[in-house]
């Protein structure tokens, strides 16, 4: 640490090539920072999945219901606390780019199953009571301005009325948000009961289950349990833990993962170049400076730590603005477009591996210079000079 | 009685750095006439170098007026400057500066770029002046080739090719042992006695001066009196 | 004329000296190559994957779905509505027959070859005239299923992209098990990633009744895409929405595509802005090693004009040297790479091949140019504004 004023002095000796390095990694770190939000977003929060909560649906696919009458069978399986069902009503609101999920649900049973969604307690039972009523979350509720007490119509793409129509209108009665700084409540749930009644076919049927294991029993087991029981059955299940089911699911986009490893490793080979040919400059061009140091006493290891610093500050500099412009960025846009784009987040791992990331491409950037320093005759180099 | 070449009157030229202030010129005349070998002597930091590049229109004066050749350096702009420097005036540094990458011959012609020559007539040019200079069988040599009077020769050559009126060397022998730089010398007063160029010469070497018409001593920003003949 | 001569001496020198200062210029060319590298490659997934989609889209054919579903997969129709549907107006005729399909779309679970992941595959009812309906699609091997049979065609990219789905092969979906007969080839276009079966055995195997999902036909012209809807529009029976082949492809394509590009370009700014600050860099450093060069030049004669263009016309070389690389990088790597994700508009995997098309790769090219122009326009001008007399002091 007492070489810190000579390596801070050192690192601003050119100004401008300083400064211009330090905007490309603060560059590279806020993509860095972006991309890992968004993908984040991709992986469909599979961090804030249970994996004490199973979801049963059906084998074919998630598009085919399953039958009502399952809920009770489930319920009875050993090793089950807890059932309730959802269904998909894939409506919008005034137009059809307004879209986001809508779940038809049993209100009570449903938010006792989710406990990380916060509703006020009056809120739930009004919505519960009132046969039209509708939960949804803060997020729509803020971008469209509904209040508790309007009344929404969402048109149906799927599910049209037995009296024909395609307008479904809910009242707002409570308005959720999730106790989970990553979970996103972007979406709306209305009774179950009012959607059986009125849509003109499907009847009888429910999306699929979610349910919640008994404490101490096996997850696999249950989910076993409950396949084993309609095998053979017209309506054959697939059950695996919420995170598994999300994970799956993420999947099915593709490699997403992939595609963003690639654009940063691109990003990263250029800046570990950017950084690299700057400590090799300014190394070159101090070469009589260097010798002195040496002169004077400095020891070849000491001189090599000085010029590793020096690059590893530098990219540290960039990457710590990097990564905090990205942050708010990416709380801006949490905040902002919670509705349109759930689920992105910077998470702490991500920040820690970019941590990890300044230091490594730090000493890779100053490892040839500073090799190159420390070896360097003495005799050479003031003759150079 | 020799026409006047080149006129400074009540010449200043101040540095400013934040509040610190160097006054390198103050208040200079001086007159040098058509076909004059003047020699600059004088210690270090005295203004030699300040002097010769107002004179070649690189810098320009605080106060006063240069004249150089009817031309008003001092009122110029930076680009007409440049312009009249492609055909008034040769450089000679201490360290040749010549362009590594190209040849002796590419070095010599690259004034001549500055003008609408063509390339035969430009080339015809610059093998004249390598000749001129003793070097015309080093032509197709880089600067990396060439010894230090070679590379002096070659720029001695570059500086004549547009064929100048005015000649202006800055410790042109400053790096060259005696044998050599006595022949730089010989060759610049051959330049100046057969081909009648006026050369301005800045030196720390008495000896150096002696192949001068005259010398004239600078301290502290000021010519002195003493000239020596 | 004297003014470009002397710029174009001075660029030539300058590009002579240039091998002198090759770290810096790798770096800058490599900072742009990378730029347009990546690119090209997340926008020829955009343009791939609009070209699946929009190949599959002709305009003299439409699709008639129940009014409000924004897709296949949302709509329903009875037999009785998709007969009322393909004996309207302004269909095309074989025979008696209206050249017409209904069709069921579902998605069945299948694992992708690659990684084994589930993954929502589309398995769509069709009837008689389903390919001819179909401008491109056409049976390249094994035989069309047999009505009433559990048999599958398969679309040739499906095939290469999920398992299980060799001509031949049984593969399973919930209780009945299905045979695959034959693969079909559409041009690459998004019938390619699906799976075929006869109408009556899908209806049955969903518990569908006789209902469908859309009618598909070949209208006279394209422009009796008219004709026909007003006419459904007039029948209170049936409740429905007409939209070309074309139009509801595209509308298919528009959410991910435009999602690739809200992401894409900013992306490609951001990067081009750090490539900027890499050019900047070795502009600069390349200026301070010129120096010497710069100024001997300069007392010469040389003009200022001259020293800036050389600079900036260095600059732009490297950055178009960079954007060449990175844009025949994209190409080499990524064309044709091929991909299946989950359509979210249609709720079911679509397979589709990078495309690097010309435009992208003149659009990354456009934008290596302007990188290098900003690049070096502040260290030309330093370069040009250089004192003579200071720099020759320095050397
Ligand atoms: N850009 C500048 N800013 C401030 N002072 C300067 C600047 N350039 C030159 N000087 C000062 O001007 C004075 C004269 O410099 P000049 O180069 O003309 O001296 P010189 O006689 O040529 O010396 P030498 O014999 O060492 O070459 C010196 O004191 C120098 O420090
Ligand atoms: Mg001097």
């Amino acid at each position: 640490m007492k070489y810190f004023g000579l390596i801070w002095k050192n690192t601003w000796r050119k100004k401008v090539r300083t400064s211009l390095t330090i905007l490309s990694v603060l560059v590279a770190f806020l993509l860095f920072a972006l991309l890992n939000a968004l993908g984040y977003a991709f992986r469909a929060g599979e961090d804030v999945s249970s994996a004490e909560r199973l979801v049963v649906i059906h084998k074919i696919s998630l598009i085919n219901p399953l039958p009502i009458s399952y809920e009770a069978r489930i319920a009875s399986t050993p090793g089950v606390a807890a059932v309730t069902h959802a269904s998909w009503f894939g409506g919008y609101y005034q137009e059809p780019r307004n879209q986001f999920a809508q779940f038809a649900v049993d209100m009570t049973a449903y938010f006792a199953l989710y406990p990380e969604l916060i509703i006020p307690p009056e809120q739930l039972e009004a919505a519960a009571k009132n046969r039209i009523g509708t939960v949804v979350g803060h997020e729509l509720a803020e971008k469209f301005g509904w209040k508790i007490g309007d009344r929404i119509p969402i048109q149906a793409t799927i599910w049209t009325k037995a009296d024909g129509g395609r307008t479904w209108e809910l009242d707002l009665e409570g308005i959720m948000r999730s106790n989970d700084p990553r979970g996103s409540t972007a979406f709306m749930l209305f009774n179950h009961d009012y959607f059986e009644e009125a849509r003109a076919f499907g009847k009888g049927t429910a999306g699929w289950y979610v349910l919640q294991i008994a404490p101490g029993a096996d997850p696999v087991e249950v989910a076993n349990a409950i396949d084993a029981q309609f095998a053979n059955s017209p309506n054959e299940t697939k059950t695996s833990t919420e995170a598994a089911f999300a994970a799956s699911f993420a999947k099915q986009f593709g490699n997403i993962a992939l595609i963003v490893q690639l654009i940063l490793g691109a990003v990263f080979f250029t800046l570990l170049l950017v950084a690299g040919n700057t400590m090799s400059q300014s190394v070159r061009e101090r070469i009589p400076e260097l010798a002195v140091l040496k002169t004077v006493g400095f020891r070849d290891i000491t001189v090599l730590g000085i010029v590793l610093s020096e690059s590893i500050l530098i990219i540290s500099l960039g990457g710590i603005l990097g990564l905090g412009i990205g942050w708010f960025l990416v709380q801006g846009v949490s905040q902002q477009m919670g509705a349109s784009l759930p689920g992105i987040y910077l998470s702490p791992q991500a920040m820690l591996m970019a941590t990890g990331i300044m230091i490594g491409a730090g000493i890779l950037a100053g490892l040839f210079p500073a090799l190159k320093a420390m070896r360097l005759s003495i005799v050479d180099a003031l003759a150079r000079g | 009685m020799a026409e006047t070449l080149a006129t400074l009157q009540g010449v200043s030229r101040v540095y400013q750095k934040g509040k610190e202030r160097v006054d390198v010129l103050h208040e200079l005349d001086l007159e040098i006439n058509t076909g004059d070998f003047l020699a600059l002597m004088g210690p270090s930091g005295s203004g030699k170098t300040t002097l010769l590049n107002l004179l070649g229109g690189l810098d320009k004066p605080t106060a006063g007026t240069v004249n150089v050749g009817g031309a008003i350096l001092s009122s110029m702009s930076n680009s007409q400057l440049s312009n009249w420097r492609a055909t008034h005036v040769g450089f000679i540094f201490q360290f040749y500066n010549l362009l590594p990458v190209l040849t002796a011959r590419k070095n010599v012609e690259l004034p001549l770029l500055l003008t609408n020559m063509s390339a035969k007539e430009r080339s015809r040019r610059a093998e004249i002046a390598l000749d001129i200079v003793g070097l015309a069988d080093r032509a197709s040599h880089r600067p990396r080739e060439l010894s230090g009077g070679q590379e002096q020769r070659v720029a001695i050559a570059r500086a004549i090719v547009s064929d100048p009126q005015l000649l202006l060397c800055d410790e042109p022998t400053g790096d060259l042992d005696r044998a050599t730089a006595d022949e730089i010398l010989k060759l610049l007063q051959t330049l100046n006695a057969e081909h009648g160029k006026t050369i301005i010469m800045v030196t720390h070497d008495a000896q150096a001066a002696d192949y001068a018409r005259r010398t004239l001593h600078m301290d502290k920003g000021k010519l002195e009196a003493r000239t020596t003949a | 004329m004297k003014f470009l001569n002397q710029a174009i001496a001075v660029t030539l020198l300058n590009l002579r000296n240039l091998p002198q200062r090759a770290g810096g210029s790798v770096v800058a060319v490599v900072g742009v190559a990378a730029v347009v590298l990546v690119f090209a490659a997340v926008l020829s997934m955009a343009t791939g994957f609009e070209r699946t989609m929009l190949l599959a889209g002709s305009d003299d054919t439409a699709i008639v779905l129940r009014s409000g579903s924004t897709a296949e997969l949302n709509s329903g129709l009875s037999n009785d509505q998709a007969l009322i549907i393909a004996n309207a107006p302004g269909i095309l005729r074989d025979g008696d027959s209206p050249v017409a399909s209904f069709e069921l779309y579902v998605v069945v679970d299948v694992a992708k070859r690659s990684t084994g992941d589930q993954a929502n595959v589309p398995l769509r009812g069709v009837q008689a005239f389903a390919i001819d309906l179909r401008h491109n699609v056409k049976i390249s091997e094994g035989r069309m299923f047999e009505e009433g049979k559990n048999e599958l065609v398969v679309g040739r990219a499906a095939q290469s992209e999920f398992a299980g789905l060799d001509i031949g092969n049984e593969i399973r979906f919930g209780q009945t098990s299905w045979t695959v007969v034959g693969t079909f080839e559409a041009d690459g276009s998004v019938s390619e990633s699906e799976l075929w079966t006869d109408l009556r055995v899908l209806q049955a195997m969903y518990n569908r009744g006789s209902s469908v999902q859309s009618v598909r036909v070949r209208l006279l012209t394209p422009e009796s895409i008219k004709e026909l809807s007003d006419a459904l529009a007039d029948d209170p029976r049936v409740d429905v929405d007409v939209l070309s082949e074309k139009d509801y492809y595209a509308g298919q394509a528009g959410p991910l595509s435009q999602f690739i590009k809200i992401v894409g370009y900013p992306l490609t700014i951001l990067m081009a802005i750090g490539a900027v600050f890499g050019a900047l860099n070795s502009m600069y450093a390349s200026v301070s090693v010129r120096g010497k060069e710069i100024a001997t030049l300069r007392a010469l004669g040389f003009g200022p004009f001259s020293v800036l263009i050389s600079t900036i016309v260095e600059s732009t070389l490297l950055s178009l040297i960079g954007g060449i690389i990175g844009g025949a990088l994209a190409f080499a790597v990524f064309n044709g790479f091929r991909v299946s994700t989950l359509n979210g508009a249609s709720f079911s995997q679509v397979v589709f091949d990078f495309a690097v098309t010309p435009d992208l790769l003149a659009q990354g090219l456009l934008a290596a140019l302007i990188i290098g122009l900003v690049g070096g326009l502040f260290p030309a001008i330093h370069a040009a504004r250089l004192p003579v007399a200071q720099a020759l002091r320095e050397l």
